[in-house]
């Protein structure tokens, strides 16, 4: 059951898309392990993490597009769930430093011997445990999508009202997270990781596995939003995008289903989050500021919106993008190109670089007539 | 300690004498004065603490004069002159306060140490009490009501005798009631009646003179300082509640500024505009350009720059923001979240051309003369830059009001707000009615931005700081409805700071997050919405 | 009037008593009594603002009257439910404006209305079996929309959209039918095959038709009830009420 619902619907793009990350996985950390530096086709380990940290953004990305492309549901506050994430992966991080933090207490991250904190607050417990730090990553994010939909998606809190909400829960979790007394190291956040399941995380092969590893997480999260899209749930989603009061009059519980979509997305975007940690080396309250979800919705829309694949592409593009602009000497006029992208995506490119594609790949192939005559009027 | 009470009993008695002015002339012997010039001239802190009481002992009439010139570091003595140095430099012989043709050699400022420092302070308590000034007299008392100095108790109780002006009267007494308080050995029924004069005064102070009781006093006197104290702290819990209350107006009063032209934009075109923030920081920048202009070139206008500013801020920000719905949101009718992000761009382009023009720093606009200090009511502090701006917030909103009710656009808006197919069908041009709107609700940012360059930094990133709780206003107020809004961003203002007090600033403000987030699950539009059917549609 | 009687409460279908909702204080419906026996098909007219669709909004859960009664199957108070809770009760709605799902196939939106369990879990694993494929199939058959199946529903005309949203209705196997304006937009032709398939469907179904066209209310011969502001005018076979005084003048204006 669990195979035909994660293959059903499976199309050429997504068939590429899991090839072209498959040699992802394998290739890159060969070419980085194995091959001399002088090679031409050598992978530099900072490549490789920036890289890693784009496939983060993809993931990320992906989540987004599954409540937004889908579900019509615009979250201006999913870097919530992925900063909530990477929080968990970062307390975890915290507690593998042990003793070799700088005032070498066993049991209190440098920052609670700084703040003169005699014992570890609850909330910390378990967490120098990995498969309990694990589950936090998803649990965490999941849990406050479900109380945060449970009560929004019940009392039918729609369009700009959710969008604005997302944004203030967000917000106030950057308020929250930037305080000292809250215990998550306040406005530095968690820093100077050690070790990752007992592998140095400098480590040239450490970071050679994270790569990898989320290459994994990303065809894995591709391979769940395909499935759920694909299923009647999918269909009984665009429904709800699409018409939600004739969906409602079809017998469907609504709020269910998005409370469904709004989780899973959630989790999905804090596993994002996990593996974007330990690949940049930090977080901080700053990953809750609502601009950074907001240019989320903005990679999603880039690469074209209800495809999954496009949400992806849309990440690595904008971010690789940002990288390539921002060290150089174009490094001012960054903030220009990123808001006229707003402007020119949402006018003349509503579908994205892949919806785009597509439309003028049916057009070539078919004749005009043969095309679906009266396309529908994209729905909001 | 025992030496310095001591010599503080002989100024007291001495200042007494000088009260009888007979008596001070009496004994003011010349021989007595030079004494006290030549201890100053040989600039020995005992010698010096002597001539102090000297002077005060004999009235002498140059004496407040010296004194003061002592404590600021003023007077200056050598080769058996003795000099007071006035404030704007001029020299005086401190014997008779004729100006000195020239300096003569070998002066040097006469010494201070502590000793010699609280002989001083004494000194001007005392001679403070006696001021022919009212206002001297009322700020000496309470010099002696922080000191709490028993000795010059009797010094007090002459010049409350001798009192004639109300408000002097009181402070003296109360001088008078603080140092009872703390003199165990004055009669208890004074004491009793001393705690009911600072019960009447009142405030902090009184407060802490009266929790100043020593522990042994007697059951009748703790009793009523224990009923004095508990009324007091419940006057005083009052005021400070008046006092954040007129915070939270003042925060309330910022907010609606900010809000309001967003709640028009969204009510009449069901357009959030992410770029509004940035329509307030234009408006602040405008400000500053004004200001910059008029230092330059028309210094004497300085106190009419904010006035020659709210025009050009509205006109600026308006016709930004009608460039913003002509070129942009147009395009995107009906398609809400999309513009939310096409606005998102328009914030993020607009901030980064402030910054690459003005720098990224923070550009500093003056306060006017009318705007600058501030006055008390009361317990109450109030600046005049917030009085102003609460005053400013609601001729805005009045105006806006005003516009709406009885303009034609006004009429036009409201009919589009309502029902935009059949203002449509009624002729009416929503395109223009569309432009307009987003310029009016612009050009009124660029209002706020006016006012919020008098207390907050002007810097690209402003309008950021303001749009989520903008947003908040605007979703809890209800839309469609200036009512609402201004109801949201009052709530919304004096909650925030009735909150701070008890929970932090942080928190409350994630508390008003989280309740706010919770309200819209109860009310999804908002306190002042609008019913019917037509809105489910 | 249908006089309340205790025994037909449990034998109605649909059983509505002095039912009231108002609109910031227009009365959108006042007193409505109305019931509905089973397999019986019920036409309703009036003019434009006599309460038909707020009726039908009170009848599917998404408005709450003020006051009023209304059950269905005799034992199920609607007034509790929502909109979800009262499709699954059985009573299916076709909207005066067709609403279909204009981005997905015609098959899809049949598959989406077809009768199952709506909840996550199943719809999530679902596999259509070969009973609902060819449940599909004939209700495709009905419409005749077999031919167009995997083309979007968005791509449909007007018409062709009416008759998707009833082939849904069909899907859903509902135990009542509120049809709200089935021929509107249609040809002559169009209209009279309607006639023919509403029906056919009451046969083993009720069905309540709001409806304008006098001439479909004719062809479709049934018992018809006026609404006028909010409440009923008359009830009875139409040439009885179109005879009646009080409904020519609401109609004519008189």
């Amino acid at each position: 059951m669990i195979t035909r619902f994660l293959i059903q619907g499976m199309d050429k793009r997504g068939l590429v898309f899991l090839a072209v990350l498959v040699a992802l996985a394998v290739l890159v950390p060969l070419a980085n392990l194995l091959l001399p530096p002088g090679s031409i086709l050598h992978v530099p380990t900072s490549a490789m993490s920036l890289w890693g940290k784009y496939l983060c953004y993809a993931l990320l990305a992906i989540s987004l597009d599954l409540v937004w492309g889908y579900c019509g549901i615009l979250s201006l506050g999913h870097g919530a769930f992925f900063a909530l994430g990477g929080y968990a992966m970062g307390m975890y991080l915290m507690r593998q430093i042990g003793s070799r933090g700088t005032y070498g207490n066993p049991i209190l991250p440098d920052f609670m011997v700084f703040l003169n904190w005699s014992e570890l607050p609850w909330y910390w417990y378990g967490f120098s445990s990995f498969p309990f730090a694990v589950l936090m990553v998803l649990a965490v994010p999941g849990l406050l999508a479900f109380v945060f939909g449970w009560f929004a998606f019940r009392s039918r809190v729609t369009g700009v009202y959710l969008s604005i909400i997302t944004q203030a829960l967000t917000y106030a979790l950057l308020l929250a997270f930037f305080r000292n007394d809250m215990g998550f190291g306040g406005n530095n956040g968690l820093t100077d990781f050690k070790e990752i399941v007992g592998f140095n995380v400098q480590a040239q092969s450490t970071r050679a596995a994270l790569f990898s590893m989320t290459c994994v997480m990303l065809i894995a999260g591709f391979l769940i939003a395909r499935g759920i899209v694909s299923s009647k749930l999918g269909k009984v989603v665009i429904a709800i995008r699409d018409a939600e009061s004739r969906t409602r009059f079809l017998g469907y519980r609504v709020d269910r289903f998005k409370l469904f979509v709004f989780t899973v997305s959630a989790c999905m975007a804090g596993v994002a989050g996990a593996l974007y940690v330990p690949q940049v080396g930090i977080i901080n309250p700053s990953e809750f500021a609502p601009a950074n979800s907001i240019e989320t919705v903005i990679w999603v829309a880039v690469g074209g919106r209800g495809t999954l694949v496009g949400a992806a592409l849309g990440a690595v593009v904008v971010n690789y993008a940002k990288t390539v602009f921002t060290s150089g000497f174009m490094a001012p006029y960054w903030l220009f190109a990123l808001g006229a992208l707003f402007v020119f995506v949402t006018i003349f490119m509503p579908k994205g670089i892949l919806g785009t594609a597509q439309d003028w790949w049916a057009r070539r192939k078919a004749p005009p007539e043969a095309s679906p005559a009266a396309e529908p009027a994209p729905a909001e | 300690m025992r030496f310095v009470s001591c010599l503080l009993r002989m100024i007291a008695l001495a200042t007494l004498l000088a009260l009888q002015p007979g008596a001070a002339s009496a004994q003011g012997s010349p021989q007595a004065a030079e004494e006290a010039f030549t201890r100053l001239g040989a600039d020995s802190f005992s010698d010096t603490n002597r001539a102090i009481e000297i002077l005060i002992a004999n009235a002498h009439p140059q004496a407040a004069v010296i004194i003061e010139a002592l404590a600021d570091g003023r007077l200056l003595a050598g080769g058996g002159a003795v000099v007071v140095k006035t404030k704007d430099g001029k020299l005086l012989d401190a014997k008779t306060g004729a100006a000195l043709a020239s300096e003569p050699p070998g002066l040097s400022a006469v010494r201070l140490n502590n000793g010699v420092r609280r002989t001083i302070q004494a000194a001007l308590g005392g001679l403070g009490l006696l001021n022919p000034d009212a206002g001297k007299r009322i700020a000496a008392a309470e010099a002696v009501f922080k000191s709490r100095d028993a000795s010059l108790l009797p010094v007090l109780e002459g010049a409350i005798a001798k009192e004639s002006d109300a408000r002097a009267k009181a402070a003296l007494r109360q001088a008078q009631a603080a140092i009872l308080i703390a003199k165990p050995d004055a009669p208890p029924f004074d004491r009793i009646a001393a705690v009911d004069v600072l019960r009447e005064r009142g405030d902090q102070d009184a407060l802490a003179t009266l929790r100043s009781l020593p522990g042994d006093s007697s059951a009748g006197l703790r009793e009523a300082q224990g009923r004095a104290v508990s009324a007091i702290e419940s006057k005083l819990a009052l005021w400070r509640a008046g006092q954040n209350l007129w915070y939270g107006l003042s925060l309330g009063s910022v907010l609606l500024l900010a809000a309001i032209g967003l709640a028009i934009t969204f009510g009449v075109m069901g357009v959030i505009n992410m770029a509004h923030g940035e329509m307030v920081m234009l408006g602040a920048y405008t400000t500053f350009i004004v200001q910059e202009l008029i230092r330059t070139r028309f210094p004497g206008l300085f106190d009419y720059s904010l006035l020659i500013a709210v025009p050009l801020a509205f006109l600026v920000a308006g016709l930004v923001g009608i460039a913003i719905e002509r070129g942009v949101i147009r395009f995107l009718y009906g398609r809400p979240l999309e513009t939310l992000l096409a606005t998102w761009g328009i914030s993020l382009i607009l901030q980064q051309a402030v910054r690459t023009a003005f720098g990224p720093t923070n550009r500093e606009v003056g306060a006017p003369n009318f705007m600058s200090g501030a006055f008390e009511i009361g317990q109450l502090a109030i600046t005049w830059n917030r009085l102003w701006i609460i005053v400013f917030a609601g001729l805005v909103f009045a105006a806006l009001l005003a516009i709406l009710k009885l303009t034609p656009i006004g009429l036009q808006m409201r009919a589009v707000t309502q029902n935009r197919r059949m203002a449509s069908a009624m002729g009416i041009r929503t395109g223009r009615v569309d432009a307009l709107t987003f310029g009016l609700g612009s050009g009124v940012a660029g209002l706020a931005g006016v006012a919020l360059s008098q207390i907050d930094n002007v810097s690209p990133n402003l309008g950021q700081s303001y749009i989520i709780d903008s947003f908040m206003v605007v979703v809890f107020g209800g839309v469609g409805n200036l009512w609402g809004t201004l109801v949201g961003a009052m709530t919304l203002g004096i909650a925030n700071k009735l909150l701070e007090p008890y929970a932090g600033a942080v928190l409350g403000k994630i508390a008003l997050l989280v309740f706010i987030i919770l309200f819209i699950q109860k009310r999804p539009r908002g306190l002042f919405a609008q019913k019917g059917r037509a809105v489910e549609a | 009037m249908n006089a309340p009687v205790p025994g037909a409460l449990t034998s109605s279908l649909l059983y509505l008593d002095g039912v009231s909702v108002s609109f910031d204080g227009f009365k959108a419906i006042r007193g409505l009594s109305l019931t509905i026996e089973p397999g019986e098909m019920r036409a309703i007219i009036g003019p434009n603002g006599a309460g038909k669709t707020t009726m039908m909004d009170i009848i599917t859960g998404k408005t709450k009257p003020d006051v009023g009664t209304v059950m269905f199957g005799g034992s199920v108070d609607l007034t509790k439910l929502d909109e979800a809770a009262i499709a699954n009760l059985g009573i299916g709605r076709k909207f005066q404006k067709p609403t279909v799902f204009d981005f997905h196939t015609i098959e899809d939106n049949i598959l989406l209305a077809l009768k199952s369990k709506r909840t996550v879990a199943r719809t999530l694993f679902w596999k259509t079996a070969a009973a609902d494929a060819k449940r599909i199939d004939d209700i495709l058959g009905i419409i005749k929309l077999g031919d167009a199946r995997d083309r979007l529903a968005g791509s449909l005309s007007h018409g062709q959209k009416q008759w998707l949203e009833i082939g849904m209705l069909l899907a859903q196997d509902p135990k009542l039918l509120l049809v709200d304006e089935p021929a509107a937009g249609m040809t002559d032709g169009e209209t009279a095959e309607t006639a023919v398939l509403l029906k056919e469907i009451a046969r083993d179904h009720s069905v309540i038709v709001v409806e304008h066209d006098m001439g479909f209310i004719r062809e479709l011969g049934v018992k018809v009830t006026v609404l006028h502001e909010g409440s009923v005018l008359a009830e009875g076979p139409l040439d009885q009420v179109s005879a009646n005084e009080r409904v020519v003048e609401v109609y004519l204006g008189r």
